[in-house]
């Protein structure tokens, strides 16, 4: 069967998982470009210029990395606040994954059974999703593939997605670091960021704090 | 779909379980499953399919079964009675009605135990909307299905049918041959099936009576050893609360309105549990030595088939072959995911496909049809069903008839 390259949508009005095409997961120390599983350093410079590129890039935080049920877990937290600055890029939390009813604040927050509205409403291009249950996010990203032009990557703590357009595997705190690494090193050759500036909202208990411009 | 994953090595990617090496409260050391099979000493034993089934469940750290008896999984279902007592299983108890069984195994699985249930037939059938509801709900559960008719009159005897309503269910279906095959399939099963990207339930099936009540030589590793338990914390789907974050799926507004954005969702749910099952592949592959076995597949009658249906058939190749007629074999192992590259491959230079089963639908003829370019080659049978043993006599008979062979006819025999 012919390789079923994963690319930025919108590609159908019901994309097909893409496990279900044939492709295949990376084993340690590899990772998927477009569903081509190749070294994991490669992706690490692919999904660098895919950020830095990017004129909304975006992270998706989700619940294992907003909730702090372990240590491990606030270093992971700020380490990814860390590459949100490095890049630039927005931070808007999966912070649940409840269908958000009657209307989703698509500003301050996205959610797996409807992803589209927030990347639609923010024209959010790269986003990376970090931190969510490995069904949520290949729940959302098939959708996001299917009707938005959003490349999506997947820095998954398990065995990875194929329904990202890039997936690492495995990724811990290191490799949150080796991400920011890259891209700080992109900008430092000379490769800038076409991040359309912002201010990053903040949230607290009682909802935004500080609105993006 | 259905891409071939290579054998790389037999095995699978080690366990990092944090109770890797340590002893359980019986003095069972945790050992990882590639160790159990591959590196362990394995002892010849003379025991029924009921008894390998006890065999399999004292080395599998199961924390939580359900039984319900039902004939001919009920000796099964107590000898794992007996290993609650003696501590082997965390938690043990009968459930009011098979439905019932299903749900509280789901509810122990959601605790986070490993959990394991046998049933057959009717009881199959009763248990019925619960996998799909397993599926969704990515719960690794194991069930053994001890194959039974499902009919009316009632009938305790073998047969595959109620497997066909198993296939679209979500879950992985894998079938055993025999009680080395089950006692592996079950062990191997709980590996896979709880992979964080796999996921989902599966049900290891056998032929009730044929392997659960009849005694086999089957190699099994120590007893001081045993799997890894269940990590929860490699779920990729929190439980579903009703109240609590994060998932509150089931509190309104559900999942379950009616709009596009519902629709999308519950789409997009279902592709997952397929993918799911799809990626058991890799995780498979090795650790079965492949979703088939091949024997002689160059040649031009071929016999493929699933569970005793193949013992059958090699029994039935050897009486051919007496006669000068070459015949190979291709034995399926797992129903889902179904192994349709490597059975186009292994069929690809055969002419006539013969595919024998214990039941009277001939599911399994109808997935091979499906997936096979020039289909007529399949011949759908021979079958029986109710009880009906498969005398290698009647493959032998069926095959000789279809290709225009003279028969001794029935009855005049002698």
């Amino acid at each position: 069967m012919s390789h079923y390259e994963v690319k930025a949508g919108p590609e159908a009005f019901l994309p097909p998982a893409a496990a279900s095409m044939g492709n295949v997961l990376p084993d340690p120390g590899e990772a998927h470009i477009g569903g081509k599983v190749v070294p994991e350093d490669e992706a690490y410079e692919k999904a660098a210029r895919m950020v830095l590129g990017a004129k909304v890039p975006t992270i998706f935080p989700g619940p294992l990395v907003l909730w702090k049920w372990n240590d491990h877990v606030a270093e992971k937290a700020k380490a990814i606040r860390e590459l949100a600055l490095e890049a630039p890029m927005r931070i808007i939390p999966m912070a649940d994954y409840r269908p958000k009813y009657p209307k989703i604040q698509q500003e301050v927050e996205i959610n797996p059974n409807h992803p589209n509205l927030t990347i639609w409403h923010n024209k959010i291009d790269v986003c990376i999703f970090i931190g969510v249950h490995c069904h949520m996010a290949n729940l959302s990203l098939k959708i996001i593939r299917g009707g938005t032009d959003c490349y999506t990557i997947a820095m998954c703590a398990m065995a990875g997605h194929e329904d990202a357009c890039l997936s690492f595997r495995d990724a811990d705190l290191t490799m949150i670091n080796k991400l920011k690494a890259t891209i700080k090193k992109l900008k430092s050759e000379g490769v800038e960021s076409q991040a359309i500036p912002f201010t990053q909202f903040v949230m607290g208990r009682s909802g935004t704090i500080v609105a993006p411009a | 779909m259905n891409k071939q994953v290579e054998l790389k090595n037999k095995g699978i990617v080690a366990s990092k379980h944090v109770k890797l090496g340590q002893k359980n409260q019986k003095g069972q050391t945790y050992t990882d499953i590639n160790d159990i099979f591959y590196k362990a000493e394995q002892t010849p034993n003379f025991l029924t399919g009921s008894e390998v089934i006890r065999a399999a469940i004292k080395v599998a750290s199961v924390g939580t079964s359900v039984a319900y008896p039902i004939t001919p999984q009920s000796e099964a279902a107590a000898l794992i009675g007996e290993l609650y007592a003696e501590g082997y299983v965390d938690e043990y108890f009968r459930g009011e009605s098979e439905f019932a069984v299903m749900g509280q195994c789901a509810g122990a699985a959601f605790g986070g135990h490993r959990v394991f249930t046998t049933t057959a037939g009717p009881g199959t059938l009763r248990a019925m909307e619960n996998f799909p509801m397993w599926a969704g709900s990515r719960l690794p559960i194991q069930v053994c299905v001890t194959c039974r008719g499902i009919n009316s009159p009632l009938s305790i005897q073998p047969d595959t049918l109620e497997m066909h309503y198993l296939l679209e269910t979500g879950m992985l279906v894998w079938h055993a041959e025999t009680a080395q095959d089950l006692f592996d399939f079950i062990l191997k099963g709980f590996i896979v099936a709880e992979q964080p990207d796999v996921h989902v339930p599966i049900a290891v099936c056998c032929d009730g009576f044929f392997v659960t009540h009849t005694k086999d030589t089957v190699d099994l590793p120590p007893d001081d050893i045993c799997l890894t338990p269940y990590d929860p914390y490699r779920n990729p789907q929190p439980v579903m609360d009703m109240e609590s974050a994060p998932i509150r799926m089931m509190r309104d507004p559900f999942v379950m309105k009616s709009n596009y954005i519902s629709y999308a969702t519950h789409a997009s749910w279902q592709q997952e549990i397929k993918a799911a099952v799809e990626r058991s592949r890799k995780h498979t592959i090795p650790l079965l030595d492949g979703l088939i076995d091949e024997e002689n597949t160059d040649r031009e009658i071929l016999i493929v088939g699933s569970g005793t249906a193949v013992s059958q058939s090699r029994e039935a190749i050897r009486l051919l072959e007496e006669e000068g007629i070459k015949v190979g074999l291709i034995k399926i192992k797992t129903i889902r995911p179904f192994p349709t590259e490597e059975i186009r491959r292994a069929t690809k230079n055969a002419k006539h496909i013969f595919v024998p089963e214990f039941n009277l639908a001939g599911w399994l003829a109808r997935e091979i049809k499906a997936i096979l370019p020039d289909n007529e080659r399949v011949y759908v049978g021979p079958h029986v069903a109710g009880g009906m043993t498969m005398p290698s006599e009647v493959i032998v008979e069926e095959i000789k008839k279809h290709l225009g062979m003279e028969v001794a006819t029935r009855g005049t025999l002698g």
